[in-house]
């Protein structure tokens, strides 16, 4: 089963840190041109699906194939993981995003109108010269759309792109990805708004460690899918045993829309092993 | 009035080979170990290079019990160990719960024990302190060629590394997703730290190796707002001490490395108080605040 291209599909998917898997058995595919929310409570494991599409965490088991894309994704973390005290100037910050295009070496001034107009257009005009460190929470985070406007990737991955930042700014933003999404690219934003998820993102994953729910948005954000999250999310066992199989099925399988294959294949060749050193 | 400035800064400088020598061997480390510095400085790692001074220590040590005081051997052995310290201290980190800084401070105090006590297994108590101490006074053709030889590689590196390099310090995460370029560029930079822990240990000793390395770039920072000011204000910084550290200790008769670090300290001491970006005295003479 491959998937079609631009597509990401994720087989039986398990990611995790020291074996502990914080994203466990998942299925399914993220078609292309889809607006896919992530939602789930703390320690969900979405910042990790995340991380683990674009690379960043390895995979435990089972496989992730995003054929043709691997140099299309765009992924925006967590700000908190961005050096601010960094005396760079805003416009330098956002030439980051040519390095497709200019490598280490060449020079980025034949693309300064393109740089201003992604400022313009997040509405940071005038901010170029302005030290990063110099920039509100919200402004920054404008600045690092700016920076993905430029990336002008297929795929855009965004982790909690609207934490700690104010109505008018995420209205914007969410105005930007929309605008993405009628240009075609594959969006996919972990969020722990429901009332933005249901606003503007058309389909849902719901995860708690394991998928609790995958498909249109109204069919996972029920209360009893939620309030299973809650549950599954809670259960970290530091003495877990080795997993043998399948954790129990999705609670909502037909909810899903896209006809993907759910059945977990554990053959004896497959069947993984994270148990925890005693 | 001003011959007599001219004669006591240059003075020494025009009457004495070695002391030419000196001022261009300072002057080449100048060029090199600040820009290294600011980057070291802005990525947190200033302790770090302390660290690593001390580990070029042994390696230099095993060349003086094999060759005795010769540039080369000593030179090769301090780049050995000080890359070996730099890359085992980085696996340490990576694969145990051990923090850099903790992993590192474990690592430079072996190599400073163990280089003291390999040399004093042969050298004499002169030895010992010229190697932590350094000897620029002395400074011969060949070490002259190293200086300059290092002041080349470092310049044309961090030019050819700097867009990484700054994308590195800022958004690591950013540039692995964009390029594989950063554990490279991560490990060059540190070769380009170590040649100049062995470049400055030439001029200042082990001890003080990092002196014209650090205190220039942390200078430069209370005078300059991006990278493209500070490295420039840093150099310059370094430059005069060098000549202020260098004219201080022929005229007062005081050891050169320390007198260059001191000469640093100094403008450090200054730029902290007067500096526009941070200094102290800005602090306290608040301007009026602007509209908007």
């Amino acid at each position: 089963m491959t998937a079609p291209g631009g597509a990401i599909a994720l087989h039986g998917l398990t990611l995790g840190y020291d074996r502990h898997p914080a994203v466990h058995h998942l299925d399914g595919t993220i078609r292309p041109g889809a607006l896919l929310a992530l939602v789930g409570p703390n320690g969900a494991g979405k910042s990790t699906l995340l991380k683990g599409i674009v690379g960043e965490v390895p995979c435990l088991d089972g496989r992730i194939d995003r054929p043709g894309l691997a140099d299309a994704i765009a992924y925006l973390p967590q700000s908190a993981e961005i050096d601010r005290g960094f005396p760079l100037r805003v416009l330098d910050l956002v030439a980051m995003g040519l390095w497709r295009h200019i490598g280490p070496w060449r020079r980025a001034a034949p693309y300064r109108d393109r740089l201003i107009g992604a400022l313009g257009t997040v509405g940071l005009v005038g901010f170029e010269d302005r030290l990063i460190g110099t920039l509100s929470g919200g402004q920054f985070q404008r600045a690092l759309f700016a920076r993905l406007i430029v990336q002008d990737a297929r795929v855009i991955l965004l982790d909690e792109p609207f934490t700690g930042v104010d109505g008018r700014t995420s209205a914007d933003l969410l105005r930007l990805i929309a605008t993405w999404h009628g240009q075609g690219r594959t969006i996919v934003a972990a969020l722990h708004d429901l009332g933005q998820v249901r606003a503007h993102f058309p389909e849902t994953l719901l995860l708690a460690r394991e998928p609790v729910a995958w498909g249109p948005t109204e069919a996972v954000l029920t209360p009893r899918n939620l309030a299973r999250a809650q549950t599954l999310s809670e259960a970290w066992d530091e003495d877990a045993a080795i997993c043998d199989g399948p954790a129990g099925p999705p609670a909502s399988l037909h909810a899903h829309t896209h006809g993907d294959e759910h059945g977990h294949h554990h053959g004896p060749g497959q069947s993984h092993h994270h148990r925890n050193a005693p | 009035m001003t011959a007599t400035l001219i004669d006591a800064l240059f003075g020494p400088f025009l009457e004495f080979g070695f002391m030419r020598r000196a001022l261009v061997g300072c002057l080449a480390l100048s060029l090199s170990a600040p820009p290294v510095g600011v980057f070291l400085m802005l990525r947190r790692m200033s302790l770090m290079s302390d660290a690593m001074s001390h580990a070029v220590l042994p390696g230099a040590a095993i060349g003086f019990l094999v060759a005795g005081l010769s540039l080369p051997a000593m030179t090769l052995g301090g780049l050995a160990a000080g890359l070996a310290v730099a890359l085992l201290a980085g696996m340490v980190t990576r694969s145990t719960l051990i923090k850099e800084d903790a992993s590192l401070a474990a690592f430079y105090l072996i190599s400073l024990a163990a280089g003291v006590v390999l040399i004093s297994l042969r050298g004499s108590q002169i030895d010992l302190l010229h190697i932590l101490f350094g000897t620029v006074l002395a400074l011969d053709d060949p070490a002259l060629l190293l200086l300059g030889g290092i002041a080349t590689v470092t310049l044309f590196g961090i030019a050819t590394l700097y867009r990484p390099l700054v994308m590195e310090c800022v958004d690591p995460l950013f540039l692995r997703t964009v390029s594989r370029a950063g554990g490279p560029v991560h490990y060059a930079f540190l070769g380009l730290v170590v040649l100049n822990l062995v470049g400055g240990f030439q001029a200042l000793g082990t001890l003080l190796a990092v002196g014209l390395m650090l205190l220039p770039a942390i200078t430069a920072r209370f005078w300059a707002t991006d990278l493209g000011g500070m490295i420039p204000v840093s150099i310059a910084c370094a430059m005069a001490s060098s000549l202020a550290g260098l004219t201080l200790s022929y005229r007062a008769d005081l050891p050169t490395g320390p007198a260059i670090v001191l000469a640093a300290g100094a403008l450090y001491g200054v730029s902290l108080l007067f500096g526009p970006r941070g200094g102290l005295i800005r602090r306290f003479i608040r301007p009026r605040h602007l509209e908007g």
